[in-house]
């Protein structure tokens, strides 16, 4: 079976071949489809480049205001003790690092545009094929306090996921991928563009109502540390799970079928 | 080969020719309405394009914004200045009554002006924000007389396309379109706050531009030259900035 990404019936885990019980260790595909396979390490390459490049541009000026505006001569919200790559910003240290904005500014940038554009991608595609419905939204009864916590607290006891889980995600896990799409991505772009005097001239409510144009920055650097977080929660899981089979998964598609029909028949059912 | 994959090819044929076109016509169009940066070569010319094109787009006409007297910055930073040069001592000796402000290329009639020949056109004053690529920022009252008076006073010529700007300070200089140069915001700013634009802070006259991050607000301000290609300038990037690694366009 060849993976299409175009496909919606193969769309993820929602297919499971019917030759699943027969052998244990049989590679089929497609755990993800191609579509989401793409999108993911695009937007893993884009994120590590606004990542560097993000942190470049704030070593220039390591200090965060509230408000509209903050400068070296002013009060600061707080501010990280690093060196800074300018000499007139008083870090405490006696020594600058090199000037590294205007690389960074232009891969910032540019990658910020590559992941739109791919978040858009992913996102007409994610509702035309019902990934998110399938795959993201968690079922009505796994969202109850019993099933959510429970699941929790498998996870704090770091409980190793069932086979199942290689083949859907399970609730946690879904909460943290729709916050990430739908919360944390958009909100980065926001309040990113809400940091641009050109763009927020032409939309001015973009930057007022977060409190002014420092606030913009500070939450920035807020939300880039939430993704960051992310991030790291997720490659540990990662490697928690089975760093070589997930990176398969996520890189072929091909995953390996749940050992038998009854573990594949719950995984049907939570989907 | 099997049907579907047959089919597959001409599809992905397909998409991938009407793309490219689709590609050509797009650079084509933006090439025309003036939406491609004089930086766009290079590996991150895509993201430069794309950020010019449509902050051209969005905000051809858009005012940036202006605040309340009660938020202009009691300490507003003026960064750091090179050490002025000899001719900069002199003129500032002089109380910058010899200091120039010449305008030639592609106007009707090149002109020199002092500062006071400035401040006798119709001044415009505006609150709004400096901020500077680095992060941090200030807001300030700003007085002077949009760059477009002068323009008219000099009669651009219609096939102008961009001005290029001077400071007296060595290498220092850069560019704007004409969208930005005619915009009401930009100013030829002799006054800062209710006085004297002060040295700091680029006296006695800076170019401000507040739609565009500090770096494009040239301070010392001695030359500006009208063209329609910036090929013929420095290294033909557009202006310094690019030429020390940063953008031309700087709205963001």
């Amino acid at each position: 079976m060849r993976a299409t990404w175009y496909h919606p019936r193969v769309g993820d885990s929602a297919c499971l071949p019917s030759a699943a019980s027969a052998v244990s260790t049989t590679m089929v595909d497609s755990r993800h489809s191609a579509l989401v396979r793409i999108t993911h390490w695009i937007t893993t390459l884009c994120f590590l480049a606004l990542l560097v490049s993000g942190t470049e541009i704030v070593i220039s000026h390591p200090r965060f205001y509230w408000g509209e505006v903050g400068n070296d001569l002013t009060p600061t919200l707080f501010k990280l003790h690093i060196p800074a790559s300018r000499h007139l910003v008083p870090t405490g240290y006696g020594y600058i690092l090199p000037d590294a904005n205007g690389w960074s500014r232009y891969l910032h940038f540019q990658s910020a545009w590559i992941v739109i554009f791919t978040g858009i991608l992913y996102a007409i595609f994610g509702l035309l094929t019902g990934h998110f419905r399938k795959n993201l939204l968690p079922g009505r009864a796994d969202l109850s306090w019993r099933a959510l916590s429970k699941s929790i607290a498998g996870h704090l006891r770091f409980q190793r996921p069932s086979e199942a889980e290689a083949w859907s995600y399970n609730v946690p896990q879904r909460l943290s991928y729709l916050f990430v799409v739908f919360v944390l991505f958009p909100l980065v772009i926001w309040t990113g563009l809400a940091m641009s005097p050109a763009f927020v001239s032409a939309f001015p409510a973009t930057v007022n109502v977060l409190g002014g144009q420092q606030s913009a920055r500070t939450l920035h650097f807020f939300v880039s540390l939430a993704l960051v977080l992310f991030l790291l929660v997720h490659v540990g899981m990662v490697w928690f799970a089975g760093f070589k089979s997930r990176m398969r998964a996520m890189i072929t598609g091909r995953a390996a079928t749940p050992g038998t029909a009854t573990t594949a028949g719950t995984t049907m059912e939570r989907i | 080969m099997s049907k579907i994959s047959r089919r597959k090819l001409i599809t992905t044929g397909l998409v991938a020719t009407a793309g490219v076109a689709g590609l050509g016509v797009a650079a084509g169009l933006a090439e025309k309405y003036g939406l491609i940066p004089p930086d766009h070569r290079g590996i991150y010319g895509l993201g430069e394009t794309l950020t010019y094109a449509s902050q051209r787009l969005l905000t051809r006409h858009s005012l940036a914004r202006e605040f309340s007297r009660s938020q202009i910055s009691k300490r507003p930073f003026p960064n750091e200045v090179e050490p002025p040069t000899d001719e900069f001592k002199r003129l500032q000796a002089g109380r910058f009554a010899d200091w120039r402000l010449s305008v030639n290329g592609m106007v009707a009639r090149p002109a020199s002006f002092s500062i006071d020949q400035i401040k006798s056109y119709p001044s415009h004053t505006q609150i709004t924000m400096l901020q500077c690529e680095e992060g941090w920022s200030y807001i300030a009252e700003w007085t002077g007389v949009p760059l477009s008076h002068v323009l008219d006073v000099v009669g651009v010529l219609p096939q102008a396309r961009y001005v290029v700007y001077f400071s007296i300070e060595p290498d220092t200089w850069e560019s704007i379109d004409m969208a930005d140069a005619l915009h009401p915001q930009t100013l030829l700013t002799y006054g800062m706050n209710g006085d004297e634009l002060p040295v700091g802070h680029g006296g006695p006259l800076r170019l401000r531009l507040p739609r565009q991050v500090g770096y494009k607000n040239v301070k010392f301000l001695t030359h500006l030259t009208v063209t329609d290609n910036l090929k013929t300038f420095g290294k033909g990037l557009g202006s310094a900035a690019p030429e020390g690694g940063y953008a031309w366009y700087a709205g963001i």
